[in-house]
């Protein structure tokens, strides 16, 4: 009988047959880790969950306080059924991590998602020598080279004080987890009051409830008198835009914060007043490098450019093959899940703020008794 | 460059009139004469063709780049500009830009026709390498890309009469026709009032819109003409100084193509200009678009070709007579001396009258209206007795009432990602009947007649449903069925159908219908049985 590969593809997850864990599984499973907390990879209805510490608020967040949740570091190794399981930092945003698997002396890592430079919140990448590596290919194409943070980071500084000089509100939008405390982390703040939607200012107060450390932001709801906004940066999730909710800000100029702002016709599309090219996924440069320093004889490509990325490295000599996954997708939705109630318009905002209170009331509670 | 290169990006970003006409009032308020002018050549689709290969010039790209074919081809079909993807696969080197101006590009380009593929592609290395990204781009687009960012001639002319504080009827008149940036200088060609210099220049056309509602909306017929719309090359013909000049709307110099129209220069006065449509034309009528297609875009007239396609001018408006612009009269005041002028022409075949159509009420056109076809035109053309030659398209005086489309339900078969603003979006379809066989034979691409969420929502559907990849086209399964309209057809032996389209478009998506509910080449063959 040929020996079954440690990591399968199964079609609802990536599956090792030998402990019965799925990672990141698309559909419930009895045993599931996590690699990080989007919601593309991070399902509801699992019997057992395993992730880094860091994604605990945000999973619980998203999938249910009464998950059951174990948390691991980073280099912690744990058994299950014989086989060693680790986690390694990727570097996409807080918490996440690759997954080492070793079982009679062959080693897998599953990638997740995950960006080489290290962005001042999230633990920096780390690269795992491994026999098999899997890989996302988000960007996936060599079109894609991204600037060096710093320099984005000053862009959307001057992009605001221009904006502050005209007396125009900036918004900014962005995925409200990584996205956001990435830029938070980067920018320069100016001393001044930062207005968020719902959906960030969620995850936001969430991360600063764990203790992570993050700037206050302030809620914009119906009462927020709109004087305030002149000159100030509202933080937006890119659903918000073409709302009603977005034109209380009126004067206002867009940003936008996505690796596809690289491309003029995804702009145009988006038609927003100024794109930034800032991704939490690899670009090509980084994608070769990383594939590289894993140091794997095979390498699976799952979401993105797959066929072309697979392609690619059997024309360099490293053996590849193409998955295909639930993972993200062209239009890198991994967001979509948690704005979608965003979008729904004022109340749901004021929803989103009770319900936190009455959270954060009830972790108080429980600290009392 | 640096500021040429800030204008066409910042264009390219928004999507609002105003802020486009404010962008290039300020270009044309700062930047240098010469540059102003080459800007003018672009924007007004004049660039000049600067002998490159565009498949050498991706071969050198992808080689400095260090990516194979294949791959470059890939990154290409992502970004759907091929300027676009060069200037985002080539090593970036300058990150400064270059100080060179966008005249001094232009000439540098200009030393390309005379040289050796070698040298050629130093030379545009070079060039490579001295500028910024978005410098490349601009220069690729300059090299050898068509300028399409969303300004209309009449944006340009627009940010032009308000920075030179100039009536934008005179600019748009300016920019018209045949002129050289190398030739002429902006001073020439915008401020001088001296127009004398300039024989061959046409007007800009007047162009109507099409009906609204009912014709009994336009109030009383007494006050209009109608004319049969014509399906043919929407032309003016210029004859000043001895010279004939024939320009087509898409203002192409074209007098070489239309050789049965030299006469004119024997038999029109001097300093007369005319506006019509060329058709082709036998036995006293004109024929079907696709025998005029048979010779448009040929090199070489050949005698057969004349002999089976002979065209003829139809006349329809007369905007200078005796070297004075006359496009202030009325319509019925310019239709008389169109009449004289044609009456004081030896008769023969190739120059005629459109004719006017007699009608007392509206019932009488909208009970001629269906017979269009018949009389080989597209509808009518209601235009006001009392209007001036107006300047681009204007809302009033002119209007067309055509025909409804020929039209078939067809299943979306293939899908194609869009260019620049659709890059990455599934935008160009290719649509299928059914054949006797029962299986589905392609007939029409269309691209246009969606709005953007059904756009998004055909995209959806396509990227969840691809059957195969053939390079960028993908095979999608037969599921969505859309009303495709078309303006004229015939046979084909090049397509699989054996049927040729025109204008195919997309009239509505219907999402009524199943794919086993589209129509058959059959149906198809009929409509062309009724249409020959």
């Amino acid at each position: 009988m040929p020996k079954q590969p440690l990591l399968q593809f199964t079609g609802k997850s990536i599956y090792c047959a030998v402990a019965d864990v799925h990672i990141d599984p698309w559909i419930p499973v009895g045993r599931a880790i996590i690699t990080h907390a989007h919601s593309d990879h991070a399902r509801w209805g699992s019997q057992h969950y395993l992730a880094h510490k860091d994604s605990e608020p945000i999973l619980r967040l998203r999938l249910g306080q009464d998950i059951n949740l174990q948390t691991v570091q980073y280099g912690e190794k744990f058994m299950i059924n014989g086989v060693k399981f680790s986690l390694h930092p990727a570097g996409h945003i807080v918490g996440s991590a690759q997954v080492r698997v070793e079982y009679q002396g062959e080693v897998w890592v599953a990638s997740g998602d995950y960006k080489l430079e290290d962005d001042h919140f999230a633990t920096p990448y780390e690269p795992v020598k491994c026999n098999v590596f899997i890989t996302e290919s988000t960007f996936g194409l060599p079109i894609y080279k991204w600037q060096p943070q710093q320099q984005v980071m000053s862009e959307i500084d001057n992009w605001w004080a221009q904006n502050r000089a005209d007396g125009k509100a900036s918004v900014l939008m962005g995925y409200s987890l990584g996205k956001m405390q990435r830029i938070l982390k980067n920018i320069h703040l100016q001393d001044s009051v930062l207005y968020a939607h719902g959906a960030i200012y969620t995850v936001n107060e969430r991360l600063r409830e764990a203790g992570f450390d993050l700037p206050e932001l302030t809620l914009v709801t119906k009462e927020t008198d709109r004087k305030l906004f002149k000159g100030a940066l509202v933080l937006a999730p890119p659903s918000a835009d073409g709302t009603t909710w977005i034109k209380k800000f009126a004067p206002y100029s867009v940003g936008y914060c996505s690796g596809w702002m690289a491309l003029r016709g995804a702009k145009n599309r988006r038609a927003v007043d100024q794109g930034f090219v800032l991704s939490d996924h690899v670009d090509w440069p980084d994608l070769n490098r990383a594939v590289r320093e894993s140091g794997a004889e095979k390498v699976y490509v799952t979401h993105g450019y797959t066929s072309i990325y697979s392609r690619w490295l059997n024309e360099n000599g490293i053996e590849a093959a193409e998955v295909s996954t639930m993972y993200g997708n062209e239009d890198e939705n991994e967001e979509e899940e948690t704005v979608q109630d965003a979008a729904a318009g004022l109340d749901a905002y004021q929803e989103h703020k009770r319900e936190l209170d009455g959270e954060v009331n009830e972790d108080k509670t429980g600290a009392a008794l | 460059m640096k500021q040429f290169a800030e204008l066409f990006m910042n264009l390219d970003r928004t999507n609002k009139t105003n802020a486009k006409v404010e962008l290039l009032k300020n270009y044309f308020l700062t930047a240098s004469d010469n540059d102003k002018l080459w800007a003018l050549t672009l924007f007004t689709g004049r660039r000049p063709s600067f002998k490159v290969n565009r498949t050498q010039v991706k071969e050198w790209a992808a080689e400095e780049a260090g990516v194979p074919m294949w791959l470059f081809q890939e990154s290409y079909h992502s970004v759907g500009d091929l300027g676009e993807t060069i200037s985002l696969l080539l090593p970036r080197t300058s990150t400064g830009g270059s100080d060179k101006s966008l005249s001094e590009w232009f000439h540098y380009l200009g030393m390309l026709p005379g040289m050796t593929d070698e040298e050629k592609h130093d030379h545009i290395l070079q060039a490579w390498m001295q500028l910024s990204q978005h410098e490349t781009f601009v220069f690729n687009k300059l090299l050898m890309g068509s300028f399409r960012i969303g300004v209309s001639q009449t944006l340009v002319v627009r940010a032009l009469a308000e920075a030179t504080e100039t009536d934008s009827n005179v600019i748009a008149h300016r920019v018209m026709g045949q002129w050289d940036p190398l030739e002429t200088t902006f001073e020439q060609l915008i401020l001088d009032k001296g127009e004398n210099d300039n024989a061959s220049r046409p007007y800009p056309f007047f162009l109507a819109y099409p009906i609204e509602g009912d014709v009994s909306g336009l109030g009383e017929p007494e006050d209009w003409f109608a004319e049969w719309k014509w399906d043919g090359i929407r032309s003016q013909i210029i004859y000043r100084h001895n010279e004939l000049f024939i320009w087509t709307r898409g203002e192409e110099l074209s007098t070489e193509k239309f050789p049965e129209l030299h006469f004119l220069s024997d038999v029109l006065p001097d300093g007369t200009v005319l506006d019509g449509e060329i058709v082709t034309y036998a036995d006293g009528r004109p024929m079907p678009f696709n025998v005029l297609q048979t010779r448009i875009g040929r090199k070489n007239l050949s005698k057969k070709v004349l002999e089976e396609a002979p065209v003829a001018f139809l006349a329809y408006d007369i905007l200078e007579a005796n070297g004075v612009d006359i496009r202030g009269l009325t319509q019925e005041q310019r239709r008389i001396q169109l009449e004289t002028i044609h009456a004081n022409v030896p008769a023969q075949l190739h120059f005629n009258l459109s004719p006017l159509i007699n009608f007392k009420d509206w019932q009488e056109l909208r009970d001629l209206h269906p017979l269009s076809r018949e009389h080989i035109a597209e509808g009518f053309m209601i235009k006001r007795k009392a209007s001036t030659y107006q300047v681009g398209r204007k809302k009033g005086d002119w209007w067309k009432w055509k025909i409804d489309p020929l039209s078939v339900d067809a299943v979306l078969i293939y899908a194609q990602k869009g260019s620049g603003r659709r890059a990455e979006l599934f935008t160009d379809y290719t649509f299928a009947v059914w054949g006797e066989d029962g299986k589905l034979v392609p007939f029409a691409k269309a691209y246009s007649g969606l709005t953007d969420v059904e756009i998004g929502q055909v995209d959806y559907f396509i990227k969840r449903n691809v059957l195969e990849k053939f390079g960028p086209v993908r095979t999608v399964k037969p599921e969505l069925v859309f009303e495709i309209g078309f303006e004229g057809i015939n046979e084909s032996s090049r397509h699989k159908s054996g049927i040729a389209v025109r204008f195919p478009r997309i009239l509505r998506w219907r999402k009524d219908k199943k794919a086993d509910e589209a129509d058959s080449l059959e149906s198809l063959k009929e409509i062309l049985y009724n249409y020959k």
